[in-house]
């Protein structure tokens, strides 16, 4: 400690700094960037966690490409966003919109559409797949049923199912991203619209030509936040679909729930390390092209 | 006077709000009743959750919200079974001990970042935010692999160990840390504390809303999170509420409203805690959104 007491106040600012950091360091170095490269390097290797390791370059790459279930489910894992994405930034822009607006009771009606935020994945996904079920279980159809409406298969049409699924992960993030809106819609400063008044210009013009813009900082956020939410959906697609995961037919299945099912279903470590690696480049391709349109546009 | 007193009022609500207020309108009745509409219908899976789950199984299946007999036989045949008291005990521990380490680490690590100056700092904040680039997918096959190896499979440690610090909340606090005055650390430094007092003494106190902020969404994460348990518990015992409710669910003949009511003890809890904080609790998730 001697030695300690000798340093500079400089010195023993950096000792400190250093103490503080050396356990952070440690779990930053083990737990996420050892297996960064360690999962990259996988890729490259054939391994089904019992026998060798072997070498085996670009093949998991390549039978990748070549396979009609990976283009399936990179189709569904893009159709997800398309939807999703859009889906949820219209309908969430839509309700903060009118909610800022609104203050008769504006904190009850905000905690309504908060509310599913705060649920699990997992135990609303059954809910959901219960809502689903055919007459004379599922809340849907009963209801279609009272008024004399046809029945419509929702889990188990390869059509209807993936939509099925969305409904409840859509669900589920509203309410987030009407709060991040609601603040967003906040900050815009009053004399703007008060501008925009005395000039008398109509709601309409005052949407696009104040608010939206404003609002463009909230808006790359929440697409680009919620896009990485649904390229990366698992929970809702796994548990609704249980009996046969990612079905019927493949049709509802995601990249990440085919990484999962190769890695912890068939065991086959290097073809779903593979699969990883692509999951990260698509997720890292679509959040720089929307960054890019979205700041620059 | 009186005059006068008039014309300042009048004044002052056209500064204030424009147009002096005029009676609520159609439009404005109507808005409220729209999103009135739509706010109960974003509530209605949640409450037929719960109604279901109060349900005698011949009640189940019809529409009504309201139970006609309500009962609780469901969450007692639920909860005698004693796996679902194990799967509740499990995720309370192992978020409870993940939200305190992120509490801890992400603010020590934010706060150094933040308020030192020393060789590597640059470095070490670069390399902790390019992991948020990382999705946790691309990590569970070498944390499974790691997790085979040292013997961490089926156990809390096992579960626990990707969570414990987070590059989200080491940014959300080295954000806060930010409004720290450093005249603060000065004089708490000149009074003699060291320097681990003064974050946890002198600093920590001064961020309570931001560490509220993030004990929230990373107790909510860890309570929710469902991919990396699945993967990595392989014994009933171990398993955290949602993986036991998937399980729960996938058996053969199980009723529906046996699982609405594993759902609901799932979600439940949740529930009240945000009913209980709720203007602190959105507080916290715009602070989290926004500057996280």
């Amino acid at each position: 400690m001697t030695l300690f007491r000798d340093l500079t106040i400089k010195q023993k600012q950096i000792v400190w700094a250093w103490a503080f950091l050396a356990i952070p360091v440690l779990f930053y170095g083990i737990i996420r960037f050892y297996p960064t490269g360690n999962a990259i390097l996988i890729s490259f290797q054939d391994w089904n966690l019992l026998g060798a390791r072997t070498w085996t370059g670009l093949d998991n790459y390549q039978k990748l490409f070549a396979d009609p279930v990976f283009w399936k489910v990179f189709k569904n894992t893009f159709v997800y966003l398309l939807l999703g994405t859009p889906i949820s930034l219209v309908v969430s822009f839509f309700i903060a919109y009118h909610l800022d607006k609104t203050r008769f009771m504006h904190g009850f009606l905000r905690m309504l559409y908060f509310l599913p935020f705060m649920t699990s994945a997992v135990a609303m996904a059954w809910v959901w797949r219960w809502f689903y079920q055919p007459v004379p279980i599922g809340l849907f159809n009963n209801f279609l049923s009272t008024f004399g409406i046809p029945q419509i298969n929702f889990l188990n049409s390869t059509t209807n199912a993936l939509p099925a699924i969305l409904a409840p992960a859509i669900w589920a993030g509203l309410g987030f991203q009407i709060i991040i809106f609601m603040a967003g819609l906040r900050a815009i400063p009053q004399s703007y619209y008060e501008a925009a008044r005395i000039d008398g210009v109509s709601n309409w013009t005052v949407l696009r030509e104040i608010t939206l813009p404003l609002l463009k900082p909230t808006i790359v956020f929440i697409v680009v936040f919620s896009s990485i939410g649904f390229l990366r959906i698992f929970d809702h697609v796994f548990n609704m679909t249980t009996n046969n995961p990612g079905g019927p037919l493949n049709s509802t299945k995601p990249l990440v729930l085919m990484i999962y099912e190769t890695a912890f279903t068939s065991f086959d470590m290097g073809y779903a390390a593979a699969q990883t690696v692509v999951l990260f480049l698509v997720l890292l391709v679509v959040s720089l092209i929307q960054l890019r349109i979205l700041r620059d546009g | 006077m009186a005059a006068t007193d008039d014309i300042r009022a009048s004044s002052a609500t056209l500064l204030e709000g424009g147009t002096p207020k005029r009676p609520a309108n159609m439009g404005q009745y109507l808005r409220w009743a729209l999103l009135f509409g739509g706010g109960i219908l974003m509530v209605m899976p949640i409450a037929y959750m719960i109604s279901t789950s109060l349900k005698w199984p011949h009640e189940v299946y019809n529409l009504k919200l309201i139970p006609e007999e309500p009962t609780i036989e469901n969450y007692t045949y639920v909860l005698e079974d004693g796996r679902f008291f194990l799967w509740f005990f499990n995720s309370i521990v192992i978020a409870l001990l993940t939200t305190l380490c992120n509490v801890i680490f992400d603010s020590l690590v934010g706060y150094t970042l933040c308020k030192f100056r020393f060789p590597g700092r640059y470095i070490v904040f670069i390399a902790i935010l390019s992991t948020l680039m990382i999705p946790t997918e691309m990590l569970v096959i070498p944390w499974y692999l790691m997790s085979q190896q040292f013997g961490w499979l089926d156990s809390y440690w096992g579960i626990m160990f990707p969570g414990l610090m987070t590059a989200f909340g080491t940014f959300l606090m080295k954000q806060f840390f930010e409004t720290v005055p450093d005249d603060f650390i000065e004089a708490a430094r000149i009074d003699g504390l060291n320097e681990l007092q003064i974050w946890w003494v002198v600093a920590m106190p001064l961020v309570k809303p931001a560490l509220a902020a993030l004990a929230i969404f990373v107790f909510l994460g860890n309570w929710t999170a469902f991919i990396w348990p699945l993967i990595v518990t392989n014994s009933v015992e171990m398993y955290t509420l949602p993986v036991g409710l998937a399980s729960f669910g996938d058996e053969a003949d199980v009723a529906w409203e046996l699982i609405m009511t594993g759902a609901a003890i799932s979600t439940i809890p949740t529930l009240i805690v945000f009913l209980i904080f709720q203007r602190f609790i959105i507080r916290g998730v715009v602070m989290a959104g926004l500057k996280g």
